[in-house]
């Protein structure tokens, strides 16, 4: 059950043969025709048009089955992983448009710059646990704790819930937002049953959560769904409002250095 | 000619996945400087693609646990070629490492009483595997990258080491480019740690990401260490067969340690009726037997689905090739079965293997929970690798350490499930302590400038010559592919793999000449023409190691010689290069293990 399919596929402009890379992000689109057949996923077509057409196509990839999240892109404008898109999903009797995530920079072709997600995550303050419960060290969890925080740890960093993220991708406000990866992030870390950090001040002045208006774009293009905007943002905004606006706590801050509350 | 930049750290870790990222933190904590050079971008490397659990005898499911039987498991399953210390080291640390990952915010399921839950696997006698659902290595990679972030280590992400470079012997660094933009480096260090995985990426079915093409080993061998035990490589018994895009990709051994149970197109459970007598007294007598153990009966015995793995791909090789296969080629595995034992199944089965219920929904559209899975085996994991020090895994290079999956020694001849993710933050904390301290009691190495410049002109040598379809990079690989994948796979006879080192050195000649398109700029064609090499270098030394290891034991099975050698099962082959630049040979004898783990071994048999 073999037929052909045409991908149109974002390539970066030529430079020299040989040459190191120039970092220019200009390209056009360049139409690639290859036999595909059933089960095949877009990264398989991609792959393929790289080993039989075009050898220097660059495009990034690990694991091929979803759990790495390094083959992200846009297809037909979607972003998505190319591993878990598969054919049969999409229209084939026109152009299947792959282009990389067009909120970060280019490097080259499908590749982009994402070095910004890791340097953000540096600033979330990092895990803290309360002292172990046991003497030997350890420490007790129930399993509906750690289920809580389950779907935000599942995350695979494949950033296009960063990509579609408007506050991101159209207002450009990388330096004032971490965008709902690092929400999810400073989510599973505020609500791990043993943390006793306090990220909620962090998370009003320096990371931006304001600016988040849930309209859960981010949900919708997360490949391992997880409920970004409703289980991880919302609650984190509501514990932000709490904590800021909470007399109580302010006066606890006053005298005795700030505390957390755990829900 | 391109010139380069030259980097400088105290110790250099070659890979970022769950070995690399430990010894890091491990050195890091020591107070040198540390540097992490990896081919992805950092969280990417292949623990996250581990799946069951990490290995631990930390007894809070079943308090008969405890090293001894961990050890005596571990030398069981790898037919006792393994070098006994390691195993020692590896079942008496693991625990105290788990817990470690949990105080830096790694969640594991929990007991009842709330303690880590642990898993059944194959070939561990008693439930031994931490785990979250079905993504432990997810959560160790996070848990390790998200630690490691905060302590202060220079990681440079899509960079490819070339070439190791020593120092009259030594360790001086290494010489690499950054894969987005082709620039060349010299990362000068005190010591080095090879952390780079496996091998998986010469065989055409695989579990293996494009990352796994043998560099650490084939730097190491370059470098003048020894590899050792290469001729193991264990194919995983369950990998998906369909749709063929995804043939390879890993069917966890969780969902047969959760009850799934094997059957060929006769709808016959198939395991029963070869059960080695190594393992005769631990498995069920019957499939009821086999179900009670699946669900915690501390009386029942290991249903036989759950032997070790090399057992279970050939007889699931032996089904297919005998007419009862499944319609692609694989045989059923079937999880969905277990709705006729407990009421909950559904929710069950996505509760504990999520990631499977994910992968089988998305790439093959098929709900587990209502009907079987087609599986078949898959090149999975590498027993053998650099030859290191038990205590300091230090290679046979001054300066130069390994850790992990590329790293030989822990798991002889065959590694049993959860082993490789406890191997990782045992052994990469002790390889990341012992390169510290070399670190501290020796001086920068100096830059042999010449190596520099061959290795430059080596990797440029691909745009300057001229292109032909006889040596083009993805050409040259799947030809490598195929020859593994047919003529040192799972079954293996001395004629088919004689005629795999013609086709090798062949391929290496071919390989001399690769030519490449395009720019320097993150260009796969010439990834792969640098690639070529490890994987050239690493396939050969698999091939002439199972030639000359004349018995069937663990993962290397003969046709030709079906059966166990007394005399074969005393050595080690060893891997080097001789002094007139061939490869060779060497039989070793296997370090006998002391009077006291003799006696523990013979306790539990």
């Amino acid at each position: 059950m073999t037929r052909d399919a045409t991908f149109r596929i974002w390539r970066s402009e030529e430079t020299a043969p040989g040459s190191p890379g120039s970092g220019v992000a200009s390209g056009a689109h360049h139409d690639y025709t290859t036999p595909v057949t059933e089960g095949m996923v877009v990264l398989d077509a991609v792959l393929e048009i790289q080993a039989k057409q075009a050898n220097d196509l660059a495009v990034r990839w690990n694991c091929k089955a979803g759990k790495c999240g390094s083959c992200s892109a846009e297809v037909n404008g979607v972003p998505r992983l190319m591993c878990m898109t598969r054919l049969s999903d999409l229209p084939l009797e026109k152009p299947v448009t792959v282009e990389p995530m067009r909120a970060f920079p280019s490097i080259r072709d499908l590749v982009t710059d994402v070095s910004w997600n890791f340097a953000v995550k540096k600033k979330i303050k990092p895990f803290k646990p309360r002292p172990a419960d046991a003497p030997d060290g350890t420490w007790r969890m129930a399993q509906d704790d750690v289920d809580r925080v389950m779907e935000f740890r599942k995350c695979i960093e494949c950033f296009l819930c960063q990509d579609v993220c408007h506050v991101l991708r159209d207002h450009q406000k990388f330096d004032e937002f971490i965008g709902p990866r690092f929400l999810v992030y400073a989510a599973a870390l505020e609500m791990h049953p043993l943390d006793v950090e306090d990220r909620l001040d962090d998370l009003r002045r320096e990371h931006g959560i304001g600016y988040c208006n849930i309209t859960k774009c981010c949900t919708k293009v997360c490949p391992e769904h997880i409920t970004i905007t409703d289980n991880a943002i919302i609650p984190l905004k509501e514990r932000v409002v709490d904590a800021a606006y909470d007399p109580i706590r302010l006066l606890g801050k006053v005298f005795g250095g700030g505390s957390k509350s755990k829900a | 000619m391109p010139g380069y930049e030259t980097v400088e750290h105290d110790v250099l870790v070659i890979g970022a996945g769950g070995a690399g990222l430990r010894a890091a933190i491990a050195a890091s904590a020591a107070k040198v400087k540390v540097g992490v050079v990896c081919k992805s971008l950092l969280g990417k490397a292949h623990t996250v693609m581990a799946e069951g659990g990490v290995a631990a005898a930390l007894s809070n499911v079943d308090d008969r646990d405890g090293w001894k039987v961990h050890f005596t498991d571990t030398m069981r399953g790898g037919q006792y070629l393994n070098n006994y210390k390691m195993a020692e080291i590896h079942a008496k640390e693991a625990p105290a490492r788990v817990h470690e990952l949990e105080s830096w915010g790694a969640l594991f399921d929990r007991t009842p009483d709330g303690r880590i839950l642990q898993r059944n696997f194959g070939g561990h006698r008693y439930p031994r595997l931490a785990h979250v659902g079905d993504r432990t290595g997810l959560e160790m990679i996070r848990t390790l990258q998200d630690h490691g972030i905060h302590q202060g280590i220079d990681v440079h992400m899509e960079h490819t080491v070339l070439t190791l470079l020593t120092d009259g012997g030594r360790i001086a660094g290494a010489f690499a480019y950054d894969r987005e933009r082709g620039r060349l480096k010299v990362f000068r260090a005190k010591a080095v740690v090879l952390a780079t995985g496996g091998i998986g990426r010469s065989f055409r079915i695989t579990s293996n990401s494009w990352e796994y093409t043998g560099d650490g080993q084939a730097l190491a061998y370059d470098a003048g260490a020894d590899l050792m035990d290469m001729e193991f490589v264990q194919f995983h018994p369950t990998g998906m067969v369909w749709p063929p895009s995804v043939r390879g990709i890993l069917v966890t051994e969780g969902v047969r340690g959760e009850g799934g149970v094997l059957r060929n197109s006769e709808g016959k459970r198939f395991m029963f009726e070869d059960i080695p007598p190594l393992y005769a007294a631990q498995t069920a007598a019957d499939e009821e037997e086999g179900w009670r153990y699946t669900t915690g009966d501390k009386n029942a015995r290991r249903p036989p689905e759950l032997l070790t793995r090399d057992h279970v791909a050939r007889c699931i090789n032996r089904e297919v090739k005998a007419g009862r296969g499944s319609p692609h080629g694989g045989v059923f595995l079937d999880i969905a079965w277990i709705k006729e034992k407990i009421p909950n199944s559904v929710e069950h089965i996505k509760r504990k293997l999520p990631g499977m219920y994910h992968q089988f929904k998305e790439l093959a559209d098929i709900d587990i929970t209502q009907v079987a899975m087609e599986v078949g085996p898959t090149t999975h994991y590498m027993m053998g690798g650099v030859r290191v020090d038990a205590e300091s895994q230090m290679s046979t290079v001054p300066g130069l350490f390994a850790a992990g999956e590329c790293a030989a020694g822990l798991h002889g001849a065959n590694r049993l499930g959860g082993n490789s993710l406890s191997d990782l933050i045992v052994f990469g904390k002790r390889a990341g302590d012992y390169a510290a301290t070399w670190a501290k009691e020796h001086a920068l190495g100096r830059i042999p400038e010449e190596a520099v410049a061959a290795a430059e002109r080596e990797a440029m040598a691909p745009f300057e010559r001229p292109q032909s379809a006889d040596v083009a990079p993805f050409l040259l690989h799947s030809e490598l592919q195929d020859c593994m994948q047919d003529l040192v796979g799972i079954v293996r006879r001395e004629e088919e793999m004689s005629r795999a080192l013609t086709t090798i050195t062949g391929l290496q000649s071919r390989a001399a000449r690769v030519a490449v398109q395009g720019n320097r700029e993150f260009n796969p064609g010439w990834h792969t023409a640098l690639d070529l090499k490890n994987m050239l270098l690493v396939s050969e030394a698999i091939t002439r190691a199972a030639i000359q290891r004349k018995e069937s034991r663990g993962a290397h099975f003969r046709e030709d010689f079906p059966t166990k050698d007394e005399a074969a099962g005393r050595i080690n082959l060893v891997v080097r290069r001789g002094p007139d630049g061939a490869m060779q040979i060497v039989p070793e004898p296997v370090p006998q293990p002391t009077a006291e783990l003799k006696a523990i071994i013979e306790e539990m048999k």
